[in-house]
């Protein structure tokens, strides 16, 4: 069934006109994409190696100076900080996310479409609200404190505002959707048969989940990594209002550069490494793609 | 999805599974909810009495000329950002899907450009380029910057609506006589409006709820709606950001709900 699908697939493509120039109704997109996305792309490039003018503006000569003084210590520290909170919100989706993942795959139609609204409408509601509504929830006359106090558990309100819980609870809730998604993707096309063959075969749960079905979603686990690490390691917002901004971020970082102090040339060699580390994800991610797609044509 | 999988007997998922599903979706609802009641909820005459009912905030809200007018702000820039986008990713994603031409790989490519770049990355780099073009920074510049992101899911979410369009019915009207512009308005358009109707929905949705990109190329002295939230929220708690905040979920969950409407026959595109 899906080998002639996918035969059909092939064949609708060959039937497609080919042309010798790009139509005209790509030109508008192709257009815009170039002079709005594209070019301020380069504009990063160009400035990361200008230098930062006496009242601000950039000046065009050509250093190195900003790529140095981003491998100063305190600069490191910070893309460490980056890092280690996109690292720990990656995973976090992924612990809680596969879970869920797999309950959507497994259940009945109905179950299923209910489910996979209840994981997309927060991806679409405003993410300043629901990190205001993380703060409102743990804040000091929130319910969660009113819920201790009710209990007579505490006597004090418990301070959870600007702390690395309510970041973590912002940033997991922001991203769970990223990792779902494509984890569900995965197993819904998953051959659970295989599963019970492992098992009537002998294996242990355990082995059965990490030689069989880890394996075999792996193309879902790649992808929800590079959906929740790649914006996680840029973001700043949600730390911002959550942990009151006590660890600097590269976010924060880049911001000051252009709103605060208004070195542009340095702001730009920043986002240029950042872009680096995405493009790298990116690259990892799409080749697994191509794998996986050869793999399909050839079933 | 894939029609085979289908048929296949499914396991049940074990407990621990959907106990830690049911944990995310309280990790995920239960703020929302906390938000919601705390804006019906008026402050407390003293402590150990519980809040009163009120709608004080709401009436705070529907008073404030300053989150009026980001409102309405949010509603022009979102309106416009979506009329573009639609226009040029809907005529981007019919030659896309149907056509091969050379570059097509390449324009594919940079298509999900704007889905995988930091949003600061984006930002800061159209604040750049804006400022060197000298393009005033405010509603208009939010506006290109909203199309740019925007185009791109107009173009995936149109293109994944024509896959397995069917070209016969084009062929039959030109072979009828019908010119270019009636294939495309009789034929064409009334097949793949469905489509375009998501897209714009989602151009519309994603430029309303907008912040990071927003921040950058607003320059001084105009907020959206999201930017005015973000500022009450730096600037002191009140709890008129829960009722304003309940309204813009009310508002984004009847959207998705449109936009998620059980349709017989018609593949939801997530």
């Amino acid at each position: 069934m899906s080998a002639w699908r996918a035969g059909w697939r092939k064949v609708a493509e060959k039937a497609r006109p080919r042309l010798r120039r790009p139509p005209l109704l790509v030109l508008p997109a192709a257009g815009w994409f170039l002079w709005f996305l594209l070019a301020p792309l380069a504009i990063i490039f160009v400035y990361s190696f200008a230098s930062k003018g006496v009242y601000g503006g950039v000046v065009m000569k050509f250093s190195l100076s900003n790529y140095v003084r981003s491998a100063d210590l305190i600069y490191l520290h910070i893309f460490w900080n980056s890092i280690k909170l996109a690292t720990l919100t990656a995973a976090s989706c992924l612990l809680i996310g596969y879970p869920m993942a797999y309950v959507m795959a497994t259940a009945s139609a109905r179950m299923r479409a209910f489910l996979l609204v209840m994981v997309v409408v927060p991806f679409w509601t405003n993410f300043v609200v629901r990190a205001y509504a993380v703060k409102v929830l743990l804040g000091e006359q929130g319910p969660v404190n009113a819920l201790l106090a009710s209990f007579g558990l505490i006597s004090e309100p418990v301070v959870f505002a600007n702390t690395a819980f309510a970041v973590w609870l912002g940033m997991v809730t922001n991203y769970l959707p990223f990792m779902v998604l494509p984890l569900y993707v995965s197993l819904e096309k998953f051959d659970f048969s295989l599963l019970e063959a492992a098992r009537d075969l002998g294996a242990s749960p355990v082995k059965v989940l990490f030689k069989v079905l880890v394996p075999l979603t792996k193309p879902g686990i790649v992808t929800g990594l590079v959906f929740t690490f790649t914006p996680a390691l840029g973001e700043f917002v949600i730390p911002d209002l959550l942990g009151g901004a006590k660890t600097m971020l590269v976010g924060n970082l880049i911001t000051e550069q252009f709103l605060k102090t208004r070195d542009w040339p340095f702001g730009s060699a920043l986002s240029l490494l950042l872009i680096l580390t995405v493009t790298g994800s990116l690259v990892l991610y799409l080749r697994m793609e191509a794998r996986r797609q050869k793999a399909e044509e050839g079933a | 999805m894939s029609g085979a999988a289908w048929g296949r007997p499914r396991p049940k998922a074990p407990v621990a599974a959907k106990a830690m599903t049911a944990f995310a979706f309280l990790l995920i609802y239960v703020p929302l909810a906390a938000l919601v009641v705390y804006s019906f909820l008026g402050p407390s005459n003293g402590p150990g009495t519980p809040d009163a009912g009120t709608l004080v905030w709401y009436e705070k809200v529907f008073s404030n000329t300053q989150i009026l007018g980001s409102l309405y702000a949010s509603l022009w820039v979102g309106l416009w950002s979506t009329v573009g986008a639609t226009v040029i990713g809907t005529a981007a994603a019919l030659a896309l899907e149907r056509t091969r031409f050379p570059g097509r790989g390449v324009l594919e490519g940079i298509v999900h450009v704007p889905l995988i770049m930091p949003e600061i990355v984006l930002g800061l780099s159209m604040l750049m380029w804006f400022v060197l073009l000298r393009i005033t920074l405010g509603y208009f510049s939010i506006i290109l910057a909203h199309i740019t992101f925007s185009v791109s899911y107009v173009i995936i979410t149109v293109k994944a609506r024509l896959h397995g369009f069917d070209d016969s019915l084009e062929e039959a009207a030109r072979d009828l006589g019908a010119s270019p512009w009636q294939v495309f308005w009789r034929v064409t358009f009334p097949l793949i409006w469905p489509g375009v109707l998501s897209g714009a929905l989602m151009a519309f949705t994603l430029s309303f709820d907008d912040f990071l990109i927003t921040f950058f190329t607003a320059g001084v002295g105009s907020d959206t709606l999201p930017l005015k939230i973000y500022s009450m929220i730096k600037f002191g708690v009140s709890r008129e950001i829960n009722a304003l905040s309940t309204l813009m979920l009310v508002f984004t969950f009847a959207l998705v709900m449109f936009f998620f409407r059980p349709s017989k026959g018609v593949k939801t595109v997530t």
